[in-house]
């Protein structure tokens, strides 16, 4: 027999560690619901996981038959548009469905205790599966278009953590208004549509480059840590430390301010139905 | 008053409340939409009502101890329930627990309708705190209790709401809590399968859970507590031997009709 734990709502420490303690205490439930949401997507249609890849490929042939005659001058445009779209496809779906998790979450929040976080953790992490799985068609319209495969590639994973924890942090953020603001969750994909036309995912870099003197890309959180991933995938060349510097900058400065937020407004989470 | 308590928990506390309370802000007056609250900001227009659903609420239960909450709706049980589950943490005051306690899931909320019923007992179990590998342990147990039988490696949509719920008992139950919460009269499923689940909540007692027993009903709390208190209004009215709030309760709600 174990001693049985005490809890002391007076030893507290603070919110943003104990919610970080109480989330790898409950680690097999984030595995429970990252597999719920893969096994659970797809267990009714035919082509299952294939959709994962199947849909990013389709849109990149329409973007690629629609624009590609206007920007003719991106060298391998469809590689360029299956790069930037399966990284906005990863941030976009991942900080979306992060909302309707916890609306769904709020009524177990009201009936039992776990780590208000596990939601968005899962979520974004069940996405980072799919944004896996998407990089099978990417590679293969890389090799058809012929677009030198480098060494770059190696820091492919860093590239890779850099777009999770800037999710992460979008993700914890805006579902912590959306639970205290309902309408949040329909304002979010108006903003989304906007941030999407004023990053570089099928518009090509030099175009917004001149776009109010080039601050709508300056501004622009996601292209940065977009810029990484393009670097070493399309372009094939090692980013600068500076690159390395703004997007480690902005994703962990999200990731940061995101959980602090969250954890900081997770306890008045079950006051808010 | 009955209602001073020792500071701090001593060897044989299960569960201590100190000077508990919860406000809660008025529905009509928060503000529902981020447009709204912005506009009120500007014009500096943010204040609150608010009401306490419980009002400095000291308490301590021993271990072992079969202690009844009594009063009407709306009194702040669910309210002092849910302090006690950790879902509300209370702005002031401090809650002190010493071991596991009985989850209120309503039962079968948080299954997934397109995974298998083996799989719902993972997710389920993994929701109420538990590892994959002490769910392994029980797993035989839960379908065994369930009576789900050649149903379990199908999808929970297939499932009639009586499996479900019997499932969802199952699960949450499958663990000796140390502290019991028996809110409800539980109306799962058949009589066959009450009377089972009336049985699990016997043994519990039986072998030395605490029992937190809440309810409307004035017979049950005398018949089964030693001791218990009565909440009116998000007060402890009165604390102390069952029969004795009992009579008080009982007494009052007669004056009232």
């Amino acid at each position: 027999m174990t001693a049985p734990t005490i809890y002391d709502s007076a030893k507290r420490k603070h919110p943003a560690i104990e919610e970080l303690l109480a989330l790898f205490k409950y680690r097999d439930l984030i595995y429970q619901l990252v597999r719920r949401d893969i096994v659970a997507r797809y267990k009714r249609s035919v082509l299952g996981v294939a959709w994962t890849m199947l849909n990013p490929l389709g849109t990149m042939i329409i973007m690629v038959i629609v624009f590609s005659q206007v920007f003719s001058t991106v060298q391998s445009y469809p590689a360029y548009v299956l790069t930037g779209l399966i990284c906005w496809t990863m941030f976009n779906q991942s900080t979306s469905m992060s909302i309707s998790m916890m609306v769904w979450g709020a009524q177990l929040f009201q009936q039992i205790y776990l780590p208000r976080s596990s939601f968005v953790v899962s979520t974004i992490l069940a996405s980072m599966v799919n944004f896996v799985l998407s990089l099978v068609p990417l590679f293969l319209i890389l090799i058809i278009t012929r677009v030198q495969l480098g060494i770059t590639l190696l820091l492919l994973p860093f590239s890779m953590l850099l777009l999770l924890m800037f999710s992460l942090g979008v993700g914890l953020l805006i579902s912590t208004l959306a639970v205290f603001f309902p309408d949040v969750e329909q304002m979010y994909p108006v903003i989304l549509t906007a941030w999407m036309y004023m990053s570089p995912i099928i518009i090509p870099v030099e175009i917004l480059q001149n776009v109010l003197s080039g601050w709508v890309l300056r501004l622009n959180p996601f292209y940065y840590v977009l810029n990484i991933f393009r670097l070493i995938v399309y372009q094939g060349v090692f980013p600068t430390p500076k690159d390395w510097l703004y997007a480690l900058g902005i994703s962990f400065g999200a990731l940061l301010i995101g959980w602090l937020f969250f954890s900081k407004k997770a306890d008045s989470f079950a006051y808010h139905v | 008053m009955s209602n001073t308590l020792p500071m701090e928990p001593k060897p044989d506390t299960a569960l201590l409340l100190q000077d508990v309370s919860i406000e809660y802000r008025i529905p009509s007056e928060s503000i529902r939409t981020f447009k709204e609250y912005i506009i009120r900001v500007l014009q500096g227009k943010i204040k609150h009502s608010s009401f306490l659903a419980l009002k400095n609420v000291n308490l301590e239960v021993k271990q072992g101890e079969i202690f009844g909450v009594l009063g009407r709706n709306g009194a702040g049980k669910s309210t002092m329930l849910k302090v006690i589950s950790k879902v509300l943490i209370p702005a002031t005051g401090r809650l002190w627990i010493k071991g596991s306690i009985s989850p209120l899931l309503q039962l079968g909320a948080g299954f997934h309708p397109e995974l298998t019923g083996r799989e719902n007992i993972f997710l389920n179990g993994t929701l109420l705190g538990h590892s994959q590998d002490e769910i392994a342990e029980k797993v035989d147990e839960i379908i065994e209790f369930s009576e789900i039988g050649s149903f379990l490696e199908t999808p929970l949509r297939t499932y009639s709401s009586g499996m479900q719920a019997r499932l969802g008992f199952a699960v949450a139950t499958a663990w000796k809590p140390d502290i019991l919460i028996l809110d409800e009269v539980l109306s799962v499923g058949d009589v066959a399968f009450q009377e089972k689940c009336l049985q699990r909540m016997a043994d519990f007692r039986e072998s030395g859970a605490t029992v937190l027993m809440v309810s409307h009903s004035i017979e049950q709390i005398r018949s089964i507590c030693k001791r218990a208190l009565w909440l009116d209004r998000g007060e402890i009215k009165i604390m102390g031997d069952a029969q004795d709030v009992c009579d008080a309760y009982q007494d009052a709600m007669l004056k009232k009709k």
